[in-house]
């Protein structure tokens, strides 16, 4: 029977005005990736790093291998990895010594560590890197410094913070792989990001998290299937083909289709015959699409549809939040 | 040493005594604060070529000015070396309000707040390397002022107590600028606050020329200041003369800042990630 390796029950934070978290409940099984989806401001940061033992909660419990974040801070601190959302590595020190200090830092046994840092090296691509100051890394490799610096001490929990943002295609699949491989280990991993398609690729379970609540919970597949699986975006040269294009679409689909400007979109649930269907009567009626697009369906899509606004609404939410001159001013790495 | 295993698949953790942590997280973290000394060596070579401008000009500027002020048998530079130490690890300890505020930036911080660290060390590696860094600083000024004709009036002790002393100063200090750092957030904002504290110090002070040559109303606060007081003290462990009075307030000013600010300064660093 699987333990459970993070337990979370009503957690509220308040930052200042913001409320943060508005009472949170979840648990996570060991040896899972579970995924806090959600736009900015909406509270995932709040709760890995309060689970991760850097705030403490104003309300509710959270536990850790079943220690308490605030109560046995120290023993959760020995049992847990962060990589936080900013690639927090010292940049005068060289990738090597970061993960040392890092190592150091986290109690290691010494003679474990050096060995520790190489493998780490090793696998993250960086041994070329290893003895050159963080400061003359481009910012894909810090990130992946900082990602293996959360793993120097092996924790049993992991917590990665939008792990993959600035990472390019590559890097990032390797790192999915790498978390994909940490999991086999036997790590919990705790994932936060704003794409649909990072947590489907990688979590187990996930949440949806939006003003501090969650709004959704189960299997990407789930939330998926809830949307209505695929979208569908055509795309019109003039604005009389748009108002014809609606009609027949509509005819086809059984609902109106969202209409933006020139663009038409709408739910696909059974991928792409419908795309064929609807093609094929825009063609008898006359009517040429400059444009069209089979799409998955992402966060903005799944934020449209659960709670009836865009996630880049959240932005101005994301920008009052916290020590707002800290955050705002860090790298700017966010869209 | 030996190692425990606290959970599977983690990597065994150093056995340690509560002091002998708070040790090794100590110098990890001074560890790390003093290599970015060596990695970017203009750090350390623009805090030292100001002072060293400061020694030469006003040695060889301001010297024959000031020179009919100054007690008898006391050439300027002697005078003035004792200032120059305190004005060096004044404006230096600037750094750790700078270092903390650029760290807690950058996130490292917070990570340093998820790892199992002692909370102090975060601080004490701020302000320890930066002891460190006053240590070089200060003999590598008393080099250059012995170059120019800097001569101690007293014995090995008396320097090695004056060079102690202003340090020690400079540690206490730290705290202060790691306290407005971490609450600031900011380190342009840090290093911009710290310039309208600073100034009326050093400037308004007996480090460079007696309080005799200022008007009335300023001198009072020239002769007992906190940063005249160290300077007067270290002036009196180098030149000979009355000595214990000066010391005592100056160590009374050290121990004052450290009893406020090393409280203050944790404290600011909890509420800052």
């Amino acid at each position: 029977m699987p333990t459970t390796a993070v337990r979370v029950s009503g957690l509220t934070k308040k930052f200042g005005e913001v409320q943060a978290l508005a009472g949170i409940d979840f648990e996570i099984p060991e040896g899972t990736i579970f995924g806090l989806l959600g736009p900015n401001g909406a509270g995932k940061t709040t709760a890995v790093r309060i689970l991760a033992t850097v705030h403490r909660p104003d309300a509710g419990t959270a536990e850790v291998l079943g220690y308490d974040v605030v109560n046995d801070a120290h023993e959760v601190r020995m049992r847990i990895g962060l990589a936080g959302q900013y690639a927090a590595v010292d940049p005068n020190l060289t990738g090597r010594e970061n993960l040392r200090l890092m190592g150091r830092l986290a109690q290691v046994e010494p003679s474990y560590i050096p060995p520790r840092a190489d493998e780490l090296l090793h696998s993250f691509d960086l041994v070329d890197a290893g003895d050159r100051p963080v400061r003359t890394y481009s910012g894909g490799m810090r990130r992946r410094l900082d990602v293996a610096a959360s793993l120097v001490q092996k924790p049993p929990v992991l917590f990665l913070d939008e792990p993959t943002t600035g990472l390019d295609l590559q890097s990032r699949q390797e790192l999915w792989n790498t978390i994909r491989n940490l999991v086999r280990e036997g790590t919990t991993v705790i994932l936060t990001t704003q794409y649909l398609e990072e947590a489907d690729q990688l979590a187990d379970d996930l949440i949806v998290i939006d003003h501090g609540k969650i709004i959704a919970q189960g299997t990407a597949g789930e939330l998926k299937r809830n949307l209505g699986g695929t979208v569908i975006e055509l795309t019109m040269a003039e604005d009389a083909d748009v108002d014809k294009a609606v009609s027949l679409v509509g005819a086809v689909v059984g609902t109106e289709p969202e209409r933006q400007g020139s663009l038409l979109r709408m739910p696909s649930p059974d991928g792409s015959h419908l795309l064929t269907e609807m093609l094929r009567r825009l063609d008898d009626g006359g009517v040429q699409p400059t444009g069209v697009a089979l799409r998955e369906p992402s966060l903005d899509d799944v934020f449209l549809a659960l709670t009836g606004h865009a996630a880049e609404e959240e932005e101005a939410a994301a920008n009052g939040r916290g020590n707002g001159q800290a955050k705002g001013g860090r790298k700017g790495r966010r869209s | 040493m030996s190692a425990t295993t606290i959970a599977t698949g983690r990597l065994p953790v150093a056995k340690r005594s509560a002091l002998a942590k708070e040790f090794n997280d100590g110098r990890a973290m001074i560890g790390r604060n003093l290599i970015a000394y060596k990695r970017v060596p203009q750090l350390l070579v623009f805090s030292t070529i100001q002072p060293v401008i400061f020694v030469l000009m006003f040695t060889y500027v301001f010297g024959g000015a000031i020179a009919g002020a100054l007690p008898p048998g006391v050439p300027y530079v002697d005078y003035l070396m004792p200032g120059i130490f305190v004005q060096t690890v004044v404006f230096g300890s600037l750094a750790a309000g700078v270092g903390l505020a650029t760290d807690l930036k950058s996130g490292l911080l917070e990570r340093f707040a998820s790892l199992p660290v002692t909370r102090s060390s975060v601080l004490v590696g701020r302000t320890g390397a930066d002891l460190g860094r006053n240590i070089f600083v200060v003999i590598l000024m008393f080099i250059v002022g012995t170059i120019v004709g800097f001569r101690v009036h007293t014995n090995v002790f008396g320097l090695l107590g004056s060079m102690a002393l202003v340090v020690y100063f400079g540690f206490a200090l730290s705290w202060i600028f790691a306290t407005l750092g971490l609450a600031v957030k900011d380190p342009e904002t840090a290093q911009a606050a710290a310039f309208p504290i600073l100034a009326p110090l050093v400037f308004a002070s007996v480090a460079f020329v007696p309080a005799t040559s200022m008007p009335g109303w300023l001198q009072p606060w020239a002769n007992n200041q906190p940063v005249s007081s160290v300077v007067l003290a270290a002036r009196a462990l180098v030149l000979g003369g009355p000595t214990a009075h000066y010391v005592f307030w100056a160590l009374f000013w050290c121990t004052v800042v450290l009893v406020i600010f090393v409280p203050l300064g944790v404290r600011t660093y909890r509420r800052a990630i």
